[in-house]
This record gives structure tokens, C-alpha cells and sequence, in this order.
């Protein structure tokens, strides 16, 4: 339990930069499992007070995990946490939270329907049985003035934008006495303005003497205001360096792979442009609700006979540009074009009739009735075309005979009358591509095609999308593995922040180029068109 | 004969699952009892003389059979009307009042096309009792679907609103100038009277209802609207991804189970009373949500507690005429059987959800 | 349209609003918690035949309103034990509660039927006696009538300025942020559903003992439901419910006070109006202010995974 005394001379401490004092959180050796994944691989991981220090890398390199490890919301399979040099059992957050652990989370855990104040209240240790709002406001008063965390203590949580509510988040995390604090992707709702406003915040905080710790993907940010980073990459650490040692090659090389020897690049053919494009976004803008991104100005084009790689951390418009093309996310401007004619505001029947086939990151949640069959989930995109008898009876012969062709020909094989439910992750994502191929669809959005599947299926699904290509159906293929993208595409366009930042032909370009885009840092070459 | 989705070959006995649900069934029955019994005893009543009574005035005479039936038939009615909706995901609670509203529609017809032979009548009734519910759920669904309100809530408001017009038009424009007593409408006229079975009082109304089931049943089963609404219920968010009109589907559903509901309004109406009358329903909306969640939204398990809670009901004559007890006591015993259901205890476990 | 009239008017308004607001707050304070108790008019059924039935046989009214408030309390807490500790579906367990009030009222109440009883005794407040126009005996009160804004306003003050109520709330927004900040979600539900018991317990006492003094089968003749609407009504704030109940309860007198001046308008078309007001209001308003209901009513909380 740390002393609270002993704090004010370590608060006091010099201004960011740390010589050789001891950290205040020490992670050696942390290694956790789930199923499937080894998210942490032997992570030692320092904190110090007074500093800012990025934990930077892609998605599913581990940081979430092993930041979660420390807020007791998980137990390390092995590896110890110190705190000021004595190990410690976290075991849940309620334990970080007496030790002055506080994470700020990429979902809220506000009310909205209460106050600002009463949000903070509700989480404060020392709350009175009758509630003092005077004092209560002062309190957040003293501290948003001391750290530019303004905002109005009355207004209701869903009357504030994102930004504000951050602040909330923030002060509450303050409040309750927290003095290291885990900041999980805090920018990726942001505005441009509201991203300068934190840093000064944190900024703030720092000359204070707390310890941050800031999880991201985002080169720009890391560079702008951390004092220490480590890079994560496939569970282990993959360089921990100060500010002054880093800069983005150095930090880009880190994140990915190093070596993409061996890469078989697939024949690539010359999309026809003189045909008309199967699919066209014209300046495309959504709105985003709360946490999701907006997707801003966009264009695209694509053509039969090719496959659009859309490569991107994913929580940057990946899902929303899918969407945007099913119909299930509206277009507040611009126009939408399938297969030469306007369908922005059409329903998603009518854009599948038309021969658009989805793949969505998640089958269960976004594909399947659960618990119906996996033969009748087959039916349900395509019901209009086995009913029969105008909507009485329903062809199963057929249903299992254009199924059982597909499977052969991709060469995959689940039970037909179990219920979804009980199919694993990659079959529910096999049943799901099955469904979705049979038909001989013209544009195929698959979103995080090869997720959870084994080489086989991978090496099959991948099959399958070149198959399509080559019969004249155009692909847009979110994914996040580089490699995968540089193999199959035919073009390479690059997602941050809901917009296009760079569009290639892969052979024009590398890993490294990409995962500057990917990281939103400014980039020598000029961006072609 | 279209295929269905049954795999070609069985690996367990089919007897087997029923066996077991009808264990279930008794179980649940005999617990509830049982507690009933206890309260009868408390009570200084005699469970076992009143068990022994209801037993042998409904299943020991063909006519105490009879009215069970009878009491069973707005009850399947009422209980499609709920399990309907609930299959793509909406609770209807509002069964009472469209029910009530399709009694009104019907007597206007009624009323109104008095001098229609009985073939033109009688369909025309039926429609009318239809339409009224159908109107009465519109309203509910449509701001469900708009996303403004909950279905729940609005369709349990719009159970008062009913039944006080209903009563406004019997006791005013509707009032029949002869019986002074007790207020209610003209008696109608032979033509609007649904036909009765062998000198009982069971009417066509049972036939119209089981006709329901069996189309509920196969509509769910074999149909591409069954498939869909299955769908949406099961997974909302990927029914709407996969095209699936869920709008359409939400507003045109909620209404059907409405119309089923003006059904059994216009059925008892007709069938039974042969007039309209105030507080003529005693909950059959509510008593229809409750065997539909009861036997999950299943045909067979809808025609089973049908038939029990009817029995139960005229448990509850008995136990007024021979042991002096209100009939409302009867509810215990409904209300126990729920208790029993709802509670959960780990000899039932199924793994259903409601 | 005499003083007198409008009186009695006022008069019946308040007698019929102060039973259904104390169910009113009690039923506030459960959903506020996430619970919605459609079986409201069975617990207050058999409150109303509980306390009634204790008066008769003690011939001590207070005694019976205690009765009444505990065996509000005790059916609440069945309740709860199916929709908290059983996690079974709030409406069909409302459903059912509704019907075990139906029977189970009807059986206590038997005895009782036609009995007379001492209800509680009616006075005036002191400083209104000397206002010689407001001197009848209309406007005579019993003690829980004069009690029942001040504990409107003891409800809103639990609510809004206590931690407990804070937590309350939090539960019935999010259960799981609740949690999150430490707090038990089941033991505030059984907490918000024993004392919402106790409120509507003394609003069927109110009715059976002090206002009516009478036990007839199904008397409540709805109010249990009309509360529902009108905690919706009152967008589940107490001090919106007063007002609330006052013009509910008092509708069927409007009728008469209106029939009196020549206006007559269906007392079955009165009786829809709260329901119908209810709607409107959920209607124009259910889609702005969306946050009026509490965000997690009528959700089971079904605790976190470790």
C-alpha cells in the first residue's frame, strides 16, 4: 500500500526527466495466454513518476492486455508487478485502485443521464452518506483549473461532447486518488483541438509528478509528448528507448516486421478501367456516433477483376467504410454508386440483390441467427431466391445443394444441421464466406477475412477471393495483415482517422511506407492517386 | 413436398424429448399444487375435496369437458397473439386491449349488417374483429419501429384505454333499451352468432383458433416469412446485414398478433355471449402472455397450458360453489404454477429463454 | 358550480391522489433501481386487505397501516426474489404477482367483506379552521394525507442527496458501472423494492382504511396500473408526481364537477385519461429526452464474469 507522505517528495521531483530513480511500477517478465494467442510474452515493462510513457503498436500486440494485467481486470499466467521496488498482488481493480492504479478505458464508464458531478460522486472513496455538492464541486473545480480540465460540473454527461467527457473520465480518475494513470487510446475520439487540449493536460499532470502511461497506435502523438516508448510487437517488447533515441523510422521498424522475405506476390492483373467501376464513393461522409469514427470525403473506385486492399489500424473507418457500401451506415453527403447506378439511400436488400456479398469482421454478431440451423442460416441473404410458392415453402434441396458445391470448391467442410452457435470462430467465419460466395457475387467487401482460421481455410478463403477476381467480381478486402494485403492486392489504400491517406500499387511501395500512413505520420513521398 | 431442414437421419429418440418436456410439465404441476394445496389448508378448506370436485365436474361429464373447451379458446387465441410477436423479438402485453377493440369493431358489424345472411355475417365479423386489433397494435408498432417507445410500455397503456370506449359505447350510443339491469348491447341476431357443437357451448371459434395454431406452427416452420422472423429474432443486428427488412417486418408482425387478438374478442363475443358487455374479458390478454412465455412461444406447449389453465379456471367455479371461496383464489394457484416456472429451481433447468 | 361543490371536488382529488402517490413513490423508487413491477396492483390488493383485515380484528388502525406496510414490503420482496436472485423476467413475474394478489387478497379478505371498521380519525389543520370558507368538514384529513408531500419530498431527498440514493440511481442507469464503482447492484434492488413495498403498502392502506373503510374484491380497481403510468407520467420524479396524482385521482371528480356545470362528458372516457396522457407525454417526449427512463429498466443485471 504506498505511503502517501513518502509521495510529496517524489511529486515534487524534477520535471519529466528521470535519471535513475526507481520506478514506481515494475513489470518483469509478465506472460498471459487466452486461447489461441499468447497476448503477452515475457513483458518487462518500467513506469516512472513525472513522465509520460507510450506503450506504442498495432492492434493485437499486446497493449491492452498487459495494461489490463495491471489494473487487476486480469492475472498474469507468470512475471511479478512492483510497486516502489516490493512486489505486489493486484488482483483486481479494486487492488490497483488502492494502489493509486486509475485506467482510463476506451469505453466510459459514465452515466449519462447524471451529471458531471454526480458521475464523479458516484466513484469518489471518501463520498459522505449525504451528499455535500458544494463540496464535491469544489473540489472538481480546484482540480480542473489546476490541469485545464474545464468543464461545467452541472451539465449532464450526454449532453457533452466525447472530448468533454474524457475530461470527466480524467477528473474522476483524479479524484479518486490516482496518481499513475493508464490512458488506453484516448485520441481516437478526439478532434485535432481536442487532441492539443490533452496533451497540455497531460502535460500538466506530469509536472505534478504522475506517472502516465499512454496506449496507441499513433506515431504523431507519441513523438509529440511522451518521455519514454515502448514498442509491443506479437506480444514481446520490441524496443523500449527514450524520447531523444526515437524518431519514426526507428519506431516504424519496430512496429512491423522486419523481414518480408519470401513474400509471393500473386500475379497481379491491370484492372480494366475503361469499364465502368462496379463500385464508386463520390466524396462519402458519414457521422459517427459516439465512439465510432466518421468517415470524411471519400473516394474510391473499384473495378471488375480487381481487389482493393485497405490496409489501417483497425478502429479507423474500416468498419464504417464497409458499412457505408452494404447500406447499413447513411451517407450524410456525397453519392454512392454500385454498378453504374446511384444507390446511396437503398436499402441493404437491394444492394445484395444487385450482387454485393459481405464478410463481416465478426460472424457471430453480424452474420448469424445463432440458434437456427447452419442450413438455414445459409438461407437467410438469399431467401427471395428459394422460396417458392410465393414465400411458402422454402427449397432446402437447393439450399443444400448450392452449399454443398461451394464447399467442395473451396474445400471446406462443417455440419449442415447443427446450430450456428456451437460452431467455432473459424467455422462461424467459413460458414459465413460459404454463404456469402455462393451466389457469384460482383463486389465482395470482406473485412478481416482470415481472422481466427487455420492455414488451410486461410490459404482456401484467399483461394476463393482470387477465384472471384478472376471471374470479373471486384474485392475490397479490409485486413490487418500487411502481408496479406501486399500478397493479394491489387491496389493498397491506407485508412486513418476515416479518411484515405495513401493509395499504391503494391509493388510500388513497403511495409514501411504503409505503416507511416497506418500511424498517421507524415510521410517523404507524395501520395499517389 | 418441399425439404425441410430436418437432417436426413436421427441419432436419438424422438420420444424421448417429449417424454421429458411432459415430465417437466408435471413436475411444475405437482409442485404448484401442492403449494396450493398448503394455502387451501391454511385457508381451513378441504385441497383434496376441491381437487377431487374440479376433477369430476370437468373430466367426469362430457358437458363439464365441454365448457373447459370452451374456457380454452380465447386463451389460444390471445396466446398466439403474444407468441407471434415474441418471435421476432417484441412483447406484445397489449393482447387485452386489441382484444377488446376487435370485440367493438365486430359488434358494430354486428350491429350494423344485422339483415346479412349468417355466411356474410359471420366472415364479415371476423375481419372486422380483426382489423380492430390489428388498428389497436398499428399504433405501439409504430413507434417501436420508429425507435421512439418501447413496445412494452405502449401496449400495456393502450390495455385501459380500450376497455373504457368499449364500455363508453355500451353505455351510450350502443345501450340496449331493454335489459335495464345490466347494461350492455342489443342481444344480436341469430346470423352474427357463431354456430355451437352438439348442444354444448363450445363454438366455431375453437376451430377458427386451432386453425391459427396450425398455421402459427407452419408459417414459423417452413415459410421464408418464418425464416426471416426466426432471424430477427435470434440475431437483429445480422438479420438487418443480411438484408432482412426489419422495419417491415417489426410493424406487420406486431399488427397480426394484433388482429389474432380482435379475433378472440369477436369470437367470444360471438360465440359465447351473443352481446356486448362490459369487463366481458377476465384477463384473457394477460393470461395469453403468460402461457405464451410459458411454453416459449411452442404450438404444442401453447394448446397443453391452454387446456391446464382452463381447467384450473373452472377449478375455481367449483372451489365458489362448493367450498364458498371466491373464484379469484383460483389466481393463486396461476400465479403459483408461474412462480414455480419463473423461479427457476435446478430441477427444471432447460435452457430456455424467454 | 357552488364553493361547496368545487370543494368536494378538491376534496375527492386529494383523497383519491394521496393513495395512488404514495404507490406512485414507491413505485419510483423501484424503477429508479431498474425494476419495473407490473404486479403492483396485486401487492397493493393484498396490502389493502392485510391492513384492513388487522384493523377489523385489532380495532386499531395504526396497527393496520403498519400491517399494510409490511405486507406491501413482503410481496415486493417476493418479487424480487424472482426478478434479483432468480434473474426471471421482470414482466411475467410482474404478470404473475398481479394474479397471487388477485386470490391471494381475495382469500384474506373473505372474513372481512361488508365489515365496518374505525378508520383513522380526520381533522383539520389548525390554521385552516379559522378560514370560515374552507371550514367544513370536506375539508377534513387524516394523518396520512397530510403526511404524503412531505414524503414526496423525503423520496426526492433520498433520491437526489444522499449516497444511497446515488447509488440507487446508478443502478438503475447501469448496473454494471454500478459495480464498477463498487457498489452492490442486487442488495440496492432488494433494498429499492422493500421500501417501495412499504410506500404502496401504505397507499393501499390509505385507501382501504382511511379513505373507503371498506374491503371489497378487486377495489384497487387499478390504481396499480395508473401508478405505473404515472410514475412514466412524472418521468419518475417524486415532486412531478404529486401533481401527477392530483390530476389523475382527481379526474373522476373533475367529471362530476363538470357534469354539474352542464358538461357532461363520459366518466368511462374520463377514466382513459391518465393512460392517455401518459402516452402523449411518452410519445412527444420519449424521443427527445431519452433520457427520462432509467437506462437499465427492466434489464436483468446478471453480474460480471470474473
Amino acid at each position: 500500500m504506498a505511503d502517501q507522505n513518502h509521495e510529496t517528495t517524489d511529486f515534487v521531483a524534477s520535471h519529466g526527466r528521470p535519471t535513475t530513480r526507481t520506478p514506481l511500477i515494475s513489470m518483469r517478465g509478465i506472460t498471459k495466454a487466452f486461447p489461441g494467442v499468447l497476448a503477452n510474452d515475457h513483458i518487462d515493462l518500467d513506469v516512472y513518476g513525472s513522465e509520460v510513457h507510450a506503450l506504442l503498436g498495432e492492434n493485437g500486440a499486446g497493449k491492452s492486455t498487459l495494461m489490463k494485467i495491471l489494473y487487476g481486470f486480469y492475472r498474469a499466467d507468470s512475471g511479478q508487478i512492483l510497486l516502489h521496488g516490493e512486489p505486489v498482488a493486484i488482483r483486481s481493480p479494486h487492488d490497483a485502485r488502492a494502489m493509486r492504479i486509475g485506467m482510463l478505458f476506451q469505453e466510459f464508464t459514465l452515466v449519462p443521464a447524471f451529471s458531471v458531478t454526480e458521475n464523479i460522486a458516484l466513484f469518489l472513496q471518501d463520498l459522505k452518506v449525504i451528499l455535500n455538492i458544494k463540496a464535491i464541486y469544489q473540489r472538481i473545480h480546484g482540480l480542473s483549473e489546476r490541469y485545464n480540465l474545464q468543464v461545467n460540473p452541472q451539465a449532464l454527461v450526454s449532453q457533452l461532447s466525447i472530448g468533454e467527457q474524457q475530461k470527466v473520465e480524467i477528473l474522476k480518475l483524479l479524484l479518486s486518488n490516482a496518481r499513475i494513470l493508464i490512458l488506453d487510446e484516448p485520441t481516437r475520439v478526439l478532434a485535432p483541438h481536442e487532441v492539443e487540449a490533452l496533451f497540455r493536460v497531460l502535460d500538466n499532470l506530469r509536472q505534478d509528478g504522475y506517472a502516465i502511461v499512454l496506449i496507441t497506435h499513433k506515431m504523431k502523438e507519441v513523438l509529440e509528448c511522451a518521455d519514454r516508448i515502448t514498442v509491443l510487437r506479437g506480444g514481446r517488447v520490441a524496443g523500449s528507448l527514450p524520447r531523444s533515441k526515437a524518431s519514426e523510422d526507428t519506431l516504424v521498424t519496430m512496429m512491423f516486421e522486419k523481414g518480408l522475405a519470401g513474400l509471393q506476390v500473386s500475379q497481379k492483373l491491370a484492372a480494366d478501367e475503361s469499364v465502368s467501376p462496379l463500385l464508386e464513393l463520390r466524396g462519402v461522409e458519414t457521422r459517427g456516433e459516439g465512439a465510432e469514427t466518421s468517415l470524411k470525403a471519400l473516394d474510391l473506385k473499384i473495378y471488375p477483376g480487381e481487389i482493393v486492399g485497405v490496409a489501417g489500424v483497425s478502429g479507423n473507418g474500416q468498419k464504417e467504410l464497409g458499412d457505408v457500401v452494404l447500406g447499413l451506415v447513411r451517407c450524410i453527403r456525397g453519392t454512392k454508386f454500385l454498378f453504374g447506378e446511384d444507390t446511396t439511400n437503398r436499402s441493404i436488400q437491394a444492394v445484395r440483390k444487385s450482387g454485393v456479398a459481405f464478410i463481416p469482421e465478426n460472424p457471430l454478431t453480424m452474420a448469424t441467427a445463432p440458434f437456427m440451423t447452419v442450413l438455414e442460416n445459409m438461407a437467410l441473404t438469399n431467401a427471395w431466391r428459394y422460396a417458392r410458392l410465393g414465400g411458402l415453402a422454402m427449397d432446402w434441396q437447393a439450399v443444400k445443394t448450392d452449399t454443398e458445391d461451394t464447399l467442395k470448391k473451396l474445400g471446406f467442410s462443417f455440419s449442415l444441421y447443427v446450430p450456428a452457435r456451437s460452431l467455432s470462430g473459424g467455422n462461424l467465419q467459413r460458414m459465413v464466406i460459404v454463404r456469402e460466395m455462393t451466389h457469384h457475387p460482383h463486389l465482395i467487401i470482406a473485412s478481416y477475412l482470415t481472422r481466427g482460421l487455420d492455414v488451410q481455410s486461410t490459404i482456401a478463403a484467399r483461394q476463393a477471393l482470387l477465384q472471384a477476381r478472376q471471374s470479373g467480381a471486384g474485392v475490397l478486402l479490409i485486413s490487418e495483415d500487411l502481408e496479406e494485403l501486399f500478397t493479394l492486392s491489387d491496389r493498397l489504400i491506407v485508412l486513418y482517422g476515416g479518411k484515405i491517406v495513401g493509395t499504391f500499387k503494391p509493388e510500388e511501395t513497403n511495409v514501411y511506407e504503409v505503416g507511416h500512413l497506418m500511424t498517421g505520420s507524415e510521410v517523404q513521398h507524395a501520395a499517389h492517386n | 413436398m418441399p425439404h425441410t431442414t430436418e437432417p436426413p437421419s436421427r441419432t436419438s429418440l424422438p420420444g424421448l424429448n417429449v417424454l421429458l418436456v411432459i415430465v417437466r410439465y408435471l413436475i411444475i404441476f405437482l409442485v404448484a399444487f401442492g403449494l396450493f394445496g398448503v394455502i387451501l389448508l391454511v385457508a381451513g378448506k378441504d385441497p383434496m375435496l376441491a381437487i377431487r370436485d374440479t376433477f369430476s365436474s370437468t373430466l367426469g361429464s362430457a358437458y363439464g369437458f365441454s365448457e373447459v373447451i370452451v374456457k380454452m379458446i380465447p386463451l389460444i387465441f390471445t396466446a398466439i397473439a403474444v407468441a407471434l410477436p415474441s418471435r421476432v423479438g417484441l412483447i406484445n402485453v397489449g393482447a387485452e386491449g386489441q382484444l377488446y377493440v376487435g370485440a367493438w369493431l365486430a359488434t358494430w358489424g354486428a350491429l350494423t349488417f344485422a339483415p346479412l345472411p349468417s355466411w356474410i355475417l359471420l366472415p364479415l365479423m371476423m375481419v372486422l374483429g380483426m382489423i380492430g386489433g390489428g388498428l389497436w397494435a398499428f399504433i405501439p408498432a409504430f413507434f417501436c419501429a420508429r425507435g421512439l417507445v418501447n413496445e412494452t410500455i405502449t401496449t400495456l397503456l393502450m390495455n385501459y384505454v380500450a376497455p373504457s370506449v368499449v364500455t363508453f359505447f355500451i353505455y351510450g350510443p350502443w345501450r340496449s333499451p331493454f335489459n335495464s339491469l345490466y347494461p350492455q348491447t342489443v342481444d344480436f341476431v341469430p346470423a352474427a352468432r357463431l354456430p355451437t357443437f352438439f348442444g354444448t357451448r363450445v363454438h366455431l371459434g375453437l376451430i377458427l383458433a386451432l386453425v391459427l395454431l396450425v398455421l402459427y406452427w407452419f408459417i414459423l416452420k417452413y415459410t421464408r416469412w418464418g425464416l426471416e422472423m426466426r432471424a430477427i429474432g435470434g440475431n437483429p443486428q445480422a438479420a438487418r446485414r443480411n438484408g432482412i427488412p426489419l422495419t417491415l417486418y417489426i410493424v406487420v408482425v406486431m399488427c397480426l398478433g394484433g388482429a389474432i387478438a380482435g379475433l378472440a374478442g369477436m369470437s367470444e363475443i360471438s360465440g359465447i355471449h351473443g352481446r356486448l358487455r362490459p369487463g366481458f374479458s377476465p384477463g384473457f390478454g394477460y393470461v395469453g402472455f403468460l402461457i405464451s412465455w410459458l411454453s416459449g412461444g411452442n404450438p404444442i406447449g401453447i394448446l397443453v397450458m391452454s387446456f391446464v389453465v382452463a381447467l384450473i379456471s373452472s377449478g375455481g367455479d367449483i372451489l365458489q360453489i362448493n367450498q364458498g371461496l371466491p373464484f379469484a383464489v383460483v389466481n393463486i394457484l396461476l400465479a403459483i404454477t408461474l412462480f414455480v416456472v419463473l423461479a427457476r429451481p435446478a430441477l427444471l433447468v432447460k435452457g430456455k429463454s424467454a | 358550480m357552488s364553493l361547496l361543490s368545487i370543494l368536494g371536488v378538491i376534496s375527492s382529488a386529494i383523497f383519491s391522489g394521496t393513495s395512488l402517490l404514495y404507490t406512485t413513490l414507491g413505485e419510483i423508487l423501484d424503477e429508479r433501481a431498474g425494476i419495473v413491477n407490473l404486479g403492483l396492483e396485486g401487492v397493493l390488493l393484498v396490502s389493502a386487505a392485510a391492513g384492513f383485515g388487522v384493523t377489523s380484528q385489532t380495532g386499531n388502525p395504526y396497527i393496520g397501516v403498519l400491517a399494510a406496510m409490511l405486507a406491501g414490503g413482503v410481496m415486493n420482496l417476493l418479487f424480487g426474489f424472482l426478478v434479483i436472485t432468480r434473474r426471471a423476467n421482470q414482466l411475467a413475474s410482474g404478470l404473475a404477482v398481479m394474479f397471487f394478489g388477485f386470490g391471494l387478497s381475495a382469500l384474506i379478505g373473505k372474513p372481512y367483506v361488508g365489515a365496518r371498521i374505525n378508520g383513522l380519525p380526520r381533522f383539520m389543520l389548525p390554521g385552516l379552521a379559522s378560514i370560515p370558507a374552507l371550514n367544513t368538514s370536506q375539508f377534513k384529513f387524516d394523518l396520512l394525507i397530510y403526511l404524503v408531500v412531505p414524503m414526496a419530498m423525503l423520496i426526492w431527498w433520498l433520491l437526489f442527496r444522499t449516497r444511497w440514493g446515488l447509488s440507487l440511481r446508478a443502478v438503475g442507469e447501469n448496473a454494471n458501472t454500478a459495480f464498477a464503482a463498487g457498489r452492490n447492484p442486487h442488495r440496492i434492488q432488494y433494498q429499492a423494492l422493500f421500501f417501495g413495498g412499504l410506500l404502496a403498502g401504505l397507499g393501499a392502506a390509505h385507501l382501504s382504511i382511511a379513505w373507503t373503510m371498506t374491503w371489497a374484491e378487486f377495489m384497487t380497481a387499478g390504481r396499480g396500473f395508473i401508478a405505473v403510468a404515472l410514475v412514466i407520467f412524472s418521468k419518475w420524479h417524486p415532486a412531478r408526481a404529486i401533481a401527477g396524482a392530483l390530476l389523475f385521482g382527481g379526474a373522476v371528480a373533475f367529471q362530476l364537477l363538470l357534469q354539474a356545470s352542464g358538461i357532461a362528458i363520459s366518466p368511462f372516457l374520463l377514466d382513459t385519461l391518465p393512460y392517455v396522457l401518459t402516452l402523449l407525454v411518452l410519445i412527444v417526449w420519449g424521443g427527445t429526452r431519452k433520457h427520462a427512463a432509467p437506462a437499465s429498466l427492466g434489464r436483468v443485471y446478471q453480474g460480471t464474469e470474473q
